[in-house]
Parts: structure tokens; sequence; C-alpha cells
């Protein structure tokens, strides 16, 4: 009964969907209030039986019914509830049905948060949500529907796959969805300027929110996943350069320039053709990424789900959305208007060099994670393109990014002067150099490459930090009253600012270290033998069986102790589950602010002394990678507490439909 | 909105010195070739040294692989063909494609879904006996593909259940 | 000057991808060079499933176009799959294989009671020697053999209504033209 309400609640939210993308935008065309009003309703039903049908799932899932295809092949009755909850999202038809969940989301708040828009907009952003949902949707109940019944019924289901058994996996899929589907936000607002031929300032400030909301989630959900790999896949790395990771780091990388450009655009009314491309470029990379997870074109580690029908569907997909969207850019793009000018040293060529810079830099990993899908398609050979490709290409276009961020940070908006520059950032310059070259030697390396490496990356780590003081130093000087007064009087958005751009240089200290000191060693131990890493010892005192609800571990016990003092015990487990019937290594790590401990067992090597393969790490200063994503993460909502958004946007409601009259009438 | 509305140009960069405007679009063009053959260098030479080609079994055999770069080979693992070193980390397995065979030296953890009669991908050189030396060792993993592994590791238990779903 | 052409450039950029992603996914990027299509299928002899004193060949289908399922009663993907061959079966078109592979005799007995057996000889390969030298990485895989004993297809994973349909019978119908 439940999945057939869900079924229905599913269809209904279609039929709503098919409604919001298409009425309201005819209206806006034809100036029909009746018919753009209907945006918001149904924005708000579709978004209602959406729910109706996410939580039908999710009951099913919980009561584990398994007349449903999708519950008996992912769930089973010893699932513990937290995992039988998140396998909801864990199949492929469940992770779609949480992207049009969330599109609903999504645009039900546009619909909540934009009184003070203009309808028209309003109705033209809300319908092109809607056409995207209606095409979702349409995927999700013609080629996979979540709610497909089997008989006979099983009377145990399958299991949801051992690699998504663990909370990294319950929050990670709806972090990562939200970011991607929210730029479709950024993309509706963008395509709706686009329509309505009107590219100013405000536009620019309505989407600014949304689109940072939308990056702090998405930033987010790598930082999970990328901390689930470290951890569940236990070969101790953070970053592999899969497939599926790039596909969300393309939009990450893109949709940071669409956050700059977007502020250049409210501020100085400039870069509004670019921002928009970037808009639509970012929601097409996150339809990308989907596609790419989804329709299995490449393999890898995650490509969970394959069926060329469902890709065929994507991809027809894509080509309206995408297809469409850049069509109407190339066509209304020239309408846009004039820009504001600034002079070649100014902080808006400084964001713009950054911004093509992330662009390039977004091209290079598209480049190298479709290649050999390139070389494929022109039968020139199978071949696969690895981490050495992208380290080697994403490292030297980072170098000037950072640069330039520094610089960005503390130009001046139209024209700065190079002099000027010097004498504000000779400090920051100074102060980089020294330091950085001072370190590897204090940190006892001499090795030139070794030297070179983390100089480099302390420098950039140095540099960002150093130019983000030096900007707030130089804010706070012309703002009177006492030192925390002026601290106060500092808007939000410049602390988020400032608060993201230390996190990229935590980021980046994390990364080097980890690069330059990271220790290593698989070797065979039999219980009572020690072995060292990193100044850290591993004492292996034994194996032995540990029951779990559906697996069943053997359990090491490992002693870890520092200068023969002991520190605590850790326990890596090998896990077979009943259902699946392939080993998962659970990595033991002992983690702390700079660096964690790591040891995973290998296999059992049956020699009748209780040996096994044991692979144990040193990873001094790991944790600030992550670290590091969550200082961006709270500098983007930072800067969505701003209180000028909820300030202007009351201000604003006169002056946009004044605005909008004048263009009109243009 | 006609199509005959007023064009506006859209002007990014104002002039800049005493510069002439035809000079510094000159300027601008040279700058961005440059910045474009940065570009692509910086990207032929990563792809020039770090794609790895793909084989089969049978390719080594023909001799078709490079010699002296890596590259992977992909094939299933014979069955009964894994031998452990007494180190314990050493492993020397078979890959066949069921036409030809090649054996593999790997020293180090092989990953959980490593089995034999599994799809495996290595990746590594070719020595001079015509062993495959491999630095990484990738297990494949499909699940809809059901592997015979899977029947062993079903708990008893659960295979009645599944036969009872069958008798009704 | 006139550089709206500049603004297409995405829109052309995108669509070189979508070719390329068109013909990527007629590709599949689970498949590993199987060298044995074109080939003569390996021969093996081995005791039948139902009467397990008969010994099944490859030589005994020697003549005719026929299909070499791989299955086990323990693979949850040979479940879906067997209802379609079972009414495939009853059309008669192609004599139809069951190599059981790695399976328990009375497991698999039982599986054929409950589920009806569409095989013509369900030879059984316990301990996977066979499915060895036909390169079987798991199960469900199926192979078409023509009448010369070679193989000319190869389905990895279940087979759908639709790869019957689209794929599988016209081969065979064209096959038993030769």
């Amino acid at each position: 009964m439940i999945p057939e309400i869900g079924q229905f609640a599913l269809i209904l939210a279609t039929l709503l969907m098919i409604v919001q993308g298409t009425l309201p935008l005819v209206g806006a065309s034809k100036g029909i209030s009746a018919w753009m009003a209907l945006s918001r309703r149904t924005a708000q039903g579709a978004f209602f039986f959406m729910a109706l049908a996410m939580g039908c799932l999710i009951y099913s899932f919980i009561v584990n019914d398994f007349s449903v295809l999708n519950v008996a092949t992912n769930s089973n009755t010893k699932l513990p509830l937290a995992y039988r909850i998140a396998a909801s999202w864990g199949s492929h038809e469940g992770s779609i049905m949480i992207w049009v969940f969330m599109l609903g989301l999504w645009s039900c708040a546009v619909s909540i948060f934009s009184k003070h828009l203009p309808e028209e907009m309003v109705a033209r952003v809300l319908g092109v949500m809607g056409l995207v949902g209606t095409g979702l949707l349409l995927f999700l109940l013609l080629t996979s529907n979540p709610f497909d019944r089997i008989f006979p019924v099983p009377i145990e289901g399958r299991d949801l796959n051992p690699l998504l058994q663990d909370p990294g996996m319950v929050l990670h899929p709806p972090m990562l969805y939200m970011g991607y589907v929210g730029f479709s936000v950024a993309f509706a607002f963008a395509v709706a300027a686009l329509l309505g031929g009107r590219l100013d300032a405000t536009w620019a400030r309505w989407s600014r929110p949304w689109t940072t909301l939308a990056w702090c989630f998405l930033t987010l959900g790598i930082l999970i996943g990328s901390w689930w790999a470290y951890y569940e896949l236990g070969w101790g790395g953070w970053w592999f350069w899969d497939p599926v990771e790039n596909a969300s780091l393309m939009p990450w990388l893109v949709g940071t320039a669409l956050m700059h450009s977007l502020a250049v655009t409210e501020k100085r009314g400039t870069f509004k053709v670019w921002t928009v491309l970037l808009a639509i470029c970012t929601f097409s990379l996150s339809l990308l990424g989907t596609f790419i997870v989804r329709s299995g074109v490449l393999t890898s580690v995650h490509a969970f789900a394959t069926d060329p029908r469902r890709g065929m569907f994507i991809l027809a997909l894509l080509a309206l959305v995408i297809g469409g969207s850049l069509v109407l850019f190339a066509f209304r793009a020239p309408r846009v208007g004039a820009s504001g000018k600034f002079k070649l040293v100014s902080r808006e060529s400084a964001l713009l060099a950054n911004n093509l810079l992330l662009t390039v830099a977004c091209g290079t990993v598209l480049l190298g994670t479709l290649y050999p899908l390139f070389l494929d398609a022109l039968k020139l050979g199978k071949i696969s393109v690895g981490p050495p490709y992208f380290e080697a290409v994403f490292v030297p276009l980072m170098v000037p990014t950072i640069f330039l961020m520094g610089v960005g940070a503390v130009a001046r908006w139209k024209e700065a002067t190079l002099p000027d520059l010097w004498t504000r950032l000779r400090w920051a310059l100074v102060v980089t150099v020294i330091v950085s070259v001072a370190i590897p030697f204090i940190l006892g390396r001499t090795a030139p490459t070794s030297v070179a490496l983390l100089a480099l990356g302390f420098g950039m780590a140095l540099w960002v930090a150093t130019s983000a003081v030096v900007g707030f130093l130089d804010r706070i000087k012309h703002v009177g009253g006492s030192f925390s007064e002026k601290l106060a009087r500092q808007p939000r958005s410049f602390w988020g600012m400032f608060v993201a751009h230390l996190g990229i240089a935590v980021f980046i200290v994390g990364v080097t270290v980890v690069k330059g000191f990271e220790a290593e060693r698989d070797v065979k131990m039999t219980p009572g033998d020690t072995v060292s890493v990193g100044g850290y010892s591993f004492r292996f005192v034994g194996i032995e069986d540990h029951p779990g609800p559906n697996y069943q571990a053997s359990r090491g016990t490992f002693e870890l102790s520092k200068d023969d003092k002991v520190m605590r015990n850790l326990y890596p487990e090998k896990r077979k589950y009943f259902s699946f019937g392939m080993p998962m290594t659970e990595a033991a790590i002992d983690s702390g602010v700079f660096g964690d401990r790591y040891v995973s067992l290998g296999e059992p090597l049956n020699d009748g002394k209780q040996s096994w393969s044991v692979r144990v790490y040193h990873k001094p200063f790991v944790t600030w990678i992550w670290g590091g994503c969550i200082l961006m993460t709270l500098g983007g909502l930072l800067a969505l507490s701003d209180r000028r958004y909820r300030v202007n946007a009351r201000r604003e409601a006169g002056a946009v439909s004044w605005t909008s009259v004048k263009l009109e009438k243009a | 909105m006609s199509a005959g509305q007023e064009m506006t140009q859209e002007t990014t960069v104002a002039s800049s010195g005493g510069l002439k405007p035809r000079h510094k679009r000159f300027l601008w063009i040279i700058f961005g070739l440059v910045f474009i053959a940065a570009i692509v260098a910086l990207i032929l030479n990563a792809f020039g040294s770090n794609i790895t080609y793909f084989y089969s079994p049978t390719d080594v055999t023909q001799d078709k692989v490079p010699h002296g770069r890596a590259f992977r080979i992909g094939g299933m693992v014979e069955g009964g063909s894994l031998v452990r070193d007494a180190d314990g980390l050493t492993v020397h397995f078979k890959v066949t494609d069921t036409a030809q065979v090649v054996p593999v030296v790997y020293t180090g953890i092989l990953p959980d879904l490593f089995a034999e009669n599994k799809g495996v991908v290595a990746q590594g050189k070719l020595d001079e006996h015509g062993v495959f030396q491999a630095t990484q060792v990738l297990a494949k993993h499909d699940e809809n593909y059901v592997a015979p592994e899977v029947a062993a590791a079903m708990s008893a238990a659960q295979k009645e259940h599944v036969m009872e779903t069958l008798k009704q | 000057m006139n550089k709206r052409w500049l603004l297409l450039i995405p829109l052309v950029v995108f669509f070189v991808l979508l070719g390329f992603f068109l013909v990527g996914l007629d590709r599949d990027p689970r498949e590993l060079p199987s060298t044995l299509i074109g080939k003569p299928a390996p021969a093996f002899t081995l005791p039948d499933l139902n009467a397990p004193e008969k010994m099944v060949s490859a030589q005994d289908f020697h003549g005719q176009v026929w299909l070499l399922n791989v299955w086990a009663s323990w693979c949850v993907s040979c479940r879906a799959e067997h209802a379609v061959l079972v009414e495939f079966a009853k059309t008669n078109e192609v004599t139809i294989v069951g190599l059981n592979y790695k399976d328990k005799p009375t497991d698999a007995k039982t599986w054929l009671r409950q589920y009806g057996n569409p095989y013509a000889a369900s030879p059984m390969d316990s301990d996977g020697r066979v499915g060895i030298d036909y390169g079987v990485y798991g199960a469900p895989e199926t192979f078409l053999i023509d009448k010369n004993g070679v193989i000319q297809y190869k389905q990895i994973g279940p087979i759908s209504e639709e790869a019957l349909s689209e794929t599988l019978i016209p081969k065979i119908r064209e096959l038993k033209q030769r």
C-alpha cells in the first residue's frame, strides 16, 4: 500500500512539475499574471508530493518491504536501521529519487524566499527548475522506478553494498546532491535573466546567496566523500582523481569561479556574460557528474549502476538542458549590455584571471577524465589516465591562482596601482618567502625536490594567509572605535571571505605536509611483532573473531606507542558481510590535530602463526585537509548570514520593480 | 523585445597607460596565445608521461606491448595460480584472458576484491623473463554481476530463506 | 566588431562532448577484450545434472545453433534471467544448454523444479574448470555458438527480454540461415 502511495505521489509531483515548467514560462513571456502566479503554488505542491514519495520510500526501507524490488536488492533484515534509511538513497533509483526530491526542496525554498522578487522573474526561475525537474522525474518513472514491485516476494533482501554501510556514506550523497542540485537555482536565475533579457546587478544579488549555499553543500559533500574514501577503502589516500571524484570537483571549481564572478557582477556590474556562462556551466557539470556516475560510461570504484538505456535517457536530458541553455546563451547574451570599465591592475582583473584559471583547471580535469573515453570511442586503444597527469597539470595552474587570490583580496576595485599593491603586500611577500624557504630546512629536508615542493606548498599557504591578514588590517584601519568595535563593524560577508581563504591556506598546509612527510609500510606481522613508522610503534597483539550485526569480522588489536609510552589500542577489522561475501577493510585510525596513525589489515597468511599482512601509515597533518574544507564551508555560511541580504531584500522590492519597468520598455 | 534592438559592445578592459587601442589589442592577443600555448604544453607533457595503456594477456604474448614502459593488463586471476612468498607480501599469480596467460608478481597488500577466478587489472612493467612486475593491482567489481564466491559466503540461514522464497 | 561567434564556442564544445558520450554509451567499460569470439567453443564432457550417468559434450550439439547459458542456484541475477529463458525455451527457437557453474547438484535441482527447466541439457561444471576454458568471470553469462561450433556472441550478465528480442533472436536467426 505504502509503495503505491509513493508511486502515486511521484506521478502527481511529475504532473505538477510539468505545469510548473510550462504555464509560468508562457505566462511570463505573454504577461499573463495568473499563469505566472501558478509557479509558487505548483513548486510547493510538487515538493509536498515529492517529500511524500521520499517518505514512502524511506518507510519501505525501514520496515524492509521486500516486495519492492529496490528494497529487496538494497536492504536486509540484518541491516541496522541507520543504514536501512541510508539505503533509500544508496541505490541508483534512490539516488535519482533524492536528486529530484532536492530539486523540489530548492524550488520550494525559492518560492518561499522570493517574496520581494518581481513576479515575472519568479515565474521564469521556477519554470526553468520545473522543466529540469520534469526531465528527471520522467527519467525516474520511466527507467528507474524506485517503487517497482517484485513477485514472488523474497523473504530476505540482498543487502546494501558493504562499501556503503558506513556513517560517511549516510551523509555523503545527500550533501553532494544538495550541492549539485543547488546550482540549479543559479542556473535557473541565469536562464530566466536570458529569457527576460535583463541581466543586471540585482539579478546577481538574487542568485548569490543560493549559489553560495549550494557551494557550501558541495564543499561539505566532497569533504565527506574524501574522508570516507580515506578510511573506508583502506588505502589511506584522500583523493584518487577517480572519474566520480572528478565529477564532483568540476562543478566545485566552476562554482567557485561563479561565486566570485557573481560578487563582481553585483558590486561592479561587470562580467555579466561571463557570469551567466559560468552559471550555466556549473549546473551543466553537475548534470554531467550525475551522467558520468549513473550511465556507467566510465568505470570506477563508484560506478554501481550500468544500464545503457538509462544512459541514453540522461544523455538526451543533457542535450536538452545544456544544449538548450547554451543556444539561448549564444543568441541572447549579446543583449546583456555594456560592462563597467576597469583597469588592467584592479581587483576585477585579478578575479577575472582567477576565474579563467579555475575554468581552465576544470577543463583539464574534464579532459583527463574523458580522455580514455575519447580514445576508446575513436578506437585508438584502451588507456587510463592516472593521478600523475592530474597532479602535473593541476598544481601548476593552482600556483598562479593562489598568488592572484592574495592580490585580489587586497587590490582596489576598478583601478589599483602596482606601487600601491607593493606597499601593501610587501610584508606579506617577505614573510612568505623567508618562512617558506626556512621551513623545509627546519624540518630537516635537504633533497632539492623535496625542499622545493615543501617551500612551494608552504609558500602558497603562507601567501594566502598573510595577504588575507593584510586585507583584514586594511579594512579595519578605516573604521573608527576600539579594536573590538572595529572587528564587530566588519560585515559578515567579509568574515566569510576571510575564513574561507584561511581555509584554503589550512588545506594547502595539510596537503603539503601529507605529501612530504607521510610514511607507509606494508609488512607481515605475527602476534608480538612491532613495526615503527614516523616515530610511532605499532605492536600487533593478536587477532580475534568479532561478530557484527550483518557481518563477521576478524579484529586485530594493535598497541600504539611513541617513545616507549603506550598511547592507545587500535582495532582494525577485516569484515566479511554475510550477504555479499566480499571482504571489507575497516581501518583503525588514531586521529589528532597534527596527524593520523592509521593501521589496516591486509589478509591472513595462513602460516599457522596467525600472521597477517598489515599496512601502517603515519599521516601528519592529514586532518588539516578536511579542517580546511570545513573552514571554507563555514566561510560560505558566514557570508550567507550577512545582514544585507535581509535588509536589501526588503529595500530592493521597490527599486527592482522600477528597473524592470524601465527594461521592459527598452 | 525585438531583434532589431541596439547592440552594446562589451568592453572588458579599458586602455591602460599610454598604449594605443590597437597596440593594446595586439598585446592582449599575444598574451592570450602565450597562455593557451602554456596550457597546451602543460597538458601534452602531462599526457605524454602519464598515460597507461591497457592490454590483454594475448597482446602480451604476441609482443604488442611497450617495453620499458608501464602499462596495464586486464583479465581474470587464474584459479589456483595464487602463490605467496615466505615474506607474506610478495604474491605470484597468473592473469588470463582464457586464450593466453601472463605471470604476475606483486609485492604489497592486495585489494579486498582480489580473488582467484575474478577480474583483475594490474599496472606495471614486463621484465625480461616475461613476468609482469606489478606496481599496482586493482580488482574489478560490479554489483549486478555475481561471482561464485558470493555463494560460499552466504550464511546457511540465508540460503534457506532464499529456498523458502523459491518454494512460495 | 562582432564577437558574437565567440558565444557559440561553449555550444560547439558541448556538442562535441555529446558526440563522444553517444559513442561511449555503446561501449561496455566492463568488457575485457574477449578472444573467444570467432574461435571454436572449448570442448567439454560433463555429467548431466538430471541424469549424472549420462555425459554431455559440446560435440553433441554440432550442426545446430545453440546457446550455452552459465547459471547457478546461488546467482541472484540468474533468477531474473531464468523466467526469460523459460519463456524463450517454449518457442523452440534454439537449443539451450545450461552450464551449471560451481553449484551443488541438490540446490541446482531444487532451483529447476521451482523455476522451470529451459535446458536441453545441464552439464555440471562443479569445479568450474569448463568455466575457466570459456573465460567465465561470473554468472550469468551466455554464449551463442553456431553450426560449426564457433562462438559468435557472448552476453555478459543476465539476458533481459530486450536483449533477447533485439540482439539474441536476430543473431540466432541469422546464424540458422547460414
